[in-house]
């Protein structure tokens, strides 16, 4: 069976060149890069270049990288951190209500400890604005964390303009580029950022690898992981040196083939919007029109649910993803579809499809030939349609499902 | 994660559609919690003749929804109240934990049918 994979949000396949660097690095580097020896040097070495490739691929110094296990650990450790040693100047933090949850539950977290918490709200398109970021803003503010680009609906945010607020007023500024990296430009300074999150899987490299940047002289300090002295005091722990080795070679390949390939995806992804617009009725764009990632598409479906969808599509070799609830693992479906106002009856039908390098023009066309008899069988078996949606807001009494019912 | 007979009623789900001259009509659920479910039924004589189904839902709300009715058709509407939403799951082979709460209301939607029914006889 043709299988096509469009999950690239999910997590990505590990390119090739990656996979070797990783092997040679496991097989003829295993030194611990804290030993003075031979071997350890070897290791050193190692990563020590990796991280002059990831300081390079964001516009970074090389001592401005800290390598993690991942994404989650980065936006813990950056929010975790500053707010430990900034809680002398003050106890407010601001992020926005479609972050991941890695950012969102630290902050909410943090909620519970003391520091007061401001959840931006973001308009249709999933965008913060600026305006309200300004209005939030207190003396007693020390953070700001918004991401670079939305992992569900690809929204784009105004990262430069906010952190040029943020700076103004003396207010840190952390920013989960995990998203936005090797799909748009991703640089330090013309972001304006003193924290940004990156991980290896996103762009071709291997789980279980990411960085945070935290630019030089910021008050900051590891306040979670208590160990050894491994970089620089800032993460203890023997370094995973055959994965970061592994991020290095990813961060300087996506950044060579940055311009060429948000490129070829913007086309893909517009052909594949415009045919599901065109060939399938009562769908919706969700996210913004063109303040999108060059490979993101996400879209709702009226009348049918997510996880039928995505099953639907798996038999026919379709990978892709859903914001219902059914395939979220709790009763709610997405936060950030419900942040944008979308209902919940809509959020359910929800269906995410994000294009890597492994795509080509024939996918698209794969997609749509399948996906057209795919909602029309889910829809004919559905009994909802455009006459009787709303007929159902009545039979509230029945559900026993939702806590936060808003009707 | 779903066993292959959900998987097959998922796929090939039996009686699917609605019944214009139906004398029970049953409905749970809520487009808001992910899952509605509506069954129709054509009784002659207190037995199932002709069952029908119609589901907004997962793949679990769609299989429970076609084993249902399968479950169901020639029961006497006495046997059809004894059948519950655990029993559905049952015989589709389990559903997995998460799914017993939210999308196995088939039964429900069995038992809601019949109640119109025989209020529609009084």
């Amino acid at each position: 069976m043709r299988r096509v994979y469009m999950d690239h949000s999910a997590t990505t396949p590990v390119r090739s060149e990656v996979v070797e660097v990783m092997l040679n690095c496991l097989a003829d580097q295993f030194g611990n890069p804290s030993s003075l020896h031979y071997f350890g040097r070897q290791g050193r070495r190692a990563l020590d270049e990796a991280r002059e490739k990831v300081a390079s691929a964001i516009g970074a110094k090389p001592e401005e990288i800290v390598f993690t296990s991942g994404g989650t650990e980065a936006d813990n450790m950056a929010i975790h951190g500053v707010a430990m040693l900034n809680q002398n100047r003050g106890n407010h933090i601001i992020t926005s209500a479609v972050e991941h949850h890695a950012v969102l539950n630290t902050v909410k977290a943090l909620g519970k400890q003391g520091f007061t918490v401001t959840i931006l709200p973001v308009d249709k398109y999933g965008m913060v604005s600026v305006e309200d970021l300004t209005n939030a803003i207190t003396d007693k503010t020390i953070l700001i964390s918004i991401m670079h680009a939305n992992n569900e609906v690809g929204t784009v945010q105004p990262i430069k303009e906010m952190a040029a607020l943020a700076r103004a007023k003396g207010i840190l500024f952390h920013t989960d580029a995990v998203q936005s990296m090797g799909k748009i430009p991703v640089n330090v300074d013309e972001l304006g950022v003193d924290l940004l999150t990156i991980s290896g899987h996103k762009i071709y490299g291997p789980k279980g690898v990411g960085a945070l940047y935290i630019r030089k002289g910021t008050r900051w300090r590891q306040s979670l992981f208590h160990g050894g002295a491994q970089e620089r005091l800032r993460r203890a722990g023997t370094e995973n040196v055959p994965g970061i080795v592994a991020l290095g070679k990813a961060c300087e390949l996506t950044v060579q083939e940055l311009a060429g390939e948000s490129v070829r995806l913007t086309g893909l992804r517009d052909k594949l919007i415009e045919e599901v617009m065109n060939k399938i009725p009562d769908v919706r764009l969700t996210g913004h029109p063109t303040k999108r990632l060059p490979n993101h598409v996400s879209f709702c479906f009226e009348f049918i649910e997510g996880e039928s969808m995505l099953l639907s599509m798996d038999m026919k070799g379709i990978a892709a993803s859903s914001g219902s609830a059914c395939t979220s693992g709790s009763l709610e479906p997405s936060h950030v579809l419900l942040a944008m106002g979308i209902p919940h009856e809509l959020a359910h039908g929800s269906i995410r499809l994000t294009l890597g390098r492994d795509n080509i023009a024939e996918d698209v066309d794969y997609f749509i030939e399948n996906m057209v008899p795919i909602v029309e069988r889910l829809r004919a078996m559905s009994p909802l349609n455009s006459e009787n949606e709303f007929d159902f807001e009545d039979s509230c009494a029945d559900c026993k499902v939702s806590g936060s019912c808003h009707l | 994660m779903y066993t292959d007979k959900v998987m097959d009623h998922f796929e090939n789900p039996r009686n699917v559609g609605e019944i214009s001259d139906a004398n029970g009509i049953g409905q749970v659920g809520n487009p808001t919690c992910g899952d509605i479910m509506k069954i129709y039924l054509k009784v002659d004589n207190d037995v199932i003749t002709d069952i029908k189904f119609k589901t907004f839902g997962c793949g679990a709300a769609i299989a429970t929804s076609s084993m249902v009715t399968e479950m169901a058709k020639g029961k006497t509407i006495e046997e059809a109240l004894r059948l519950s939403n655990q029993a559905v799951a049952e015989a589709l082979d389990g559903l997995p934990p998460q799914k017993m709460h939210c999308s196995n209301l088939a039964a429900d939607a069995l038992h809601a049918a019949i109640e119109n029914y025989r209020e529609k006889q009084k």
